[in-house]
């Protein structure tokens, strides 16, 4: 269930939204917050402060890709895979990282260190490739590039 | 020389602009002067007579937009009616890059302008609707919306005219569609991003049920400068029959991908050309998406037509937000179409049938044509998507922005396509 923490941060959240179900977007991201994604039993636990359902809760929490509702590692690595990137060297950047992760997209390294997810256009076309990681942007990302910056995350 | 009123006090080192600059490069006289001397109507009439049309996409005349909200601040059973501002700060188009160089680099401009807009609608509270992604923005505009307050540029009773906002940010959770303007609001709810019926439109009918105005972020940067310096002035910044300047951008094989702000109406051929640098060496240009994703092709034939939005229409496109995507001849099309539909597909809210299925069949199909899977039939097929899913049979423009390039890819690259299905390989080595 929902930690004493994560109960007070969603409350505040309920007071400052015009409706509870209002603050549902916030709690999930308490939520992850604390725990990196959302377990069943944590929608269950927003569901009950807020006074939803499960199911409602879900339908929120299922339709926004920045939540997760499935385990991810420690660092999560957003690559653009739009149409920019795409023209400039997306395909070099993703090979490198499944050769240097062994992951494909949606995977989990097996040491929990990153999670490969695809992401839309992050607006930094005029530097393209680009991913993020965590909450760092890396622009005109090369395969040669890339283990110095992947170094930077334990 | 050319005025640059939107991106000028921009700091050259990529810091972010703060309110002591910004106060002394004239920041915040627009809003003085429309509290001071202006009513809002008068603020209205004078965005309407500098003719500025929305930068997000769609290029709505503002002024025609704050002409829809209702009058009474009362409910027909006398319960208040408030009304709201939101500054869409979704920036997700595919090739579009500009409101985030506009919030980085000077918010107070942002700021400055959405404090115009609710003076000029009657709105109290305003949000900045926000992507996760923009990190960097999300503390720049919260430091910015500080310093405001303290200056008693935002709050109760602002510059003493009685006038009262104040403005919240709120960081989305992702997904394109809440770019959409009353998929945004139903996201501000805490729903599911999902877009409402029309009409009702925001700003009869917005967030809670009461009058919103949701503009753009570059929209709103104009309106300080059109306040401060009258509709004649903004009018004789644009080459078009629209007034003001237009951040445009560049990206792909160019030789300096970049943003530019330039009168509205600068021609295609002096961004590729002059301000990026021209193609990259060994490359030519095959065609370019003028304003993001949604938009169609245009060929290089008509690289002198001006980027606004008459010309853009009449040479069959739009001018969208405004960034170039480039084509060139060693990218193969079909892999470009497949990574704009791969997008729309993904983005889809999944709300309405013909865009929920309609697209990853796009999708698919591009797919099996780029691995040499490709059937005869499948072009008329695509072709066919292009036309059902722009003919305006779904509650917003996802899916009729989705084949604008898909369409005019057809026509413009139609060899390609054919080449792909007849020699069962892409010809530019594959890329999926």
């Amino acid at each position: 269930m929902l930690s004493e923490n994560e109960r007070r941060a969603i409350e505040h959240e309920v007071e400052r939204a015009p409706a509870p179900s209002a603050a549902c977007i916030e709690a999930l991201k308490v939520v992850q917050r604390e725990r990196r994604w959302i377990s069943d039993e944590a929608v269950k636990g927003v569901a009950e402060i807020l006074g939803m359902s499960p199911e409602e809760v879900d339908g929120v929490a299922t339709f926004y890709n920045l939540l997760y509702r499935r385990p991810v590692g420690r660092h999560v690595i957003l690559l653009c895979d739009s149409v920019s990137c795409w023209i400039v060297g997306y395909h070099d950047v993703l090979a490198a990282l499944r050769e240097r992760l062994g992951i494909d997209f949606g995977e989990t390294t097996a040491d929990d260190r990153f999670t490969l997810l695809p992401m839309a256009c992050l607006g930094a076309c005029d530097h393209a490739p680009v991913l993020m990681i965590d909450e760092d942007t890396h622009r005109s990302v090369t395969p040669e590039r890339l283990d110095q910056i992947l170094t930077s995350y334990d | 020389m050319t005025e640059r009123p939107l991106t000028d006090r921009i700091p050259a080192d990529g810091s972010a602009l703060d309110l002591r600059g910004y106060e002394r490069a004239g920041g915040y006289q627009g809003l003085r002067r429309a509290l001071g001397e202006m009513s809002p109507d008068d603020v209205r009439e004078a965005v309407s007579e500098a003719r500025l049309r929305g930068r997000g996409g769609a290029g709505f005349p503002t002024g025609k937009k704050w002409s829809f909200v209702p009058d009474s601040d009362r409910e027909a059973d006398g319960s208040p009616r408030p009304r709201y501002l939101i500054a869409n700060a979704d920036e997700m188009e595919p090739g579009t890059f500009k409101d985030r160089l506009l919030m980085e680099g000077d918010p107070h401009q942002l700021l400055e302008g959405m404090a115009i807009a609710a003076y000029a609608v009657g709105a109290s509270q305003a949000y900045v609707f926000l992507r996760w992604a923009y990190r960097e923005c999300e503390r720049i505009l919260e430091r910015a919306i500080g310093e405001a307050k303290d200056a008693g540029y935002l709050g109760t009773n602002i510059l003493g005219s009685g006038f009262d906002l104040s403005i919240d940010v709120h960081v989305s959770a992702g997904r394109y569609i809440c770019g959409e303007e009353t998929a945004l609001l139903n996201s501000l709810e805490g729903k599911r991003a999902i877009p409402r019926a029309k009409p009702p439109f925001p700003p009869v009918s917005g967030l809670w049920g009461k009058p919103t105005i949701v503009q753009n972020v570059e929209t709103l940067c104009n309106l300080p400068h059109i306040v401060r310096h009258g509709a004649q002035w903004y009018l004789d910044l644009s080459l078009a029959d629209d007034g003001g300047t237009k951040v445009y951008g560049v990206s792909g094989t160019v030789r300096r991908p970049g943003a530019w702000e330039l009168p509205l109406g600068t021609s295609a051929r002096e961004l590729i050309e002059d301000c990026a640098g021209g193609m990259k060496q060994g490359r030519e240009l095959r065609g370019f998406l003028p304003g993001g994703a949604s938009t169609d092709f245009v060929t290089p034939d008509h690289i002198d037509v001006a980027m606004d939005f008459r010309a853009l229409q009449d040479a069959g496109s739009r001018l969208g937000t405004g960034t170039v995507i480039v084509l060139d001849n060693a990218t193969c099309p079909v892999s470009v179409m497949l990574a704009l539909e791969r997008f729309f597909a993904r983005e889809s809210c999944g709300w309405c049938t013909p865009c929920r299925d309609g697209l990853p069949w796009v999708e698919k199909t591009l797919v099996a044509i780029e691995e040499g899977r490709g059937q005869p039939e499948d072009l008329e097929h695509l072709a066919q998507h292009a036309k059902i899913l722009g003919s305006a049979i779904t509650y917003c423009a996802l899916a009729p922005g989705a084949v604008a390039p898909l369409g005019s890819a057809l026509r413009a690259f139609g060899d390609d396509f054919e080449r792909h299905v007849k020699e069962k390989r892409c010809p530019y080595g594959g890329r999926t």
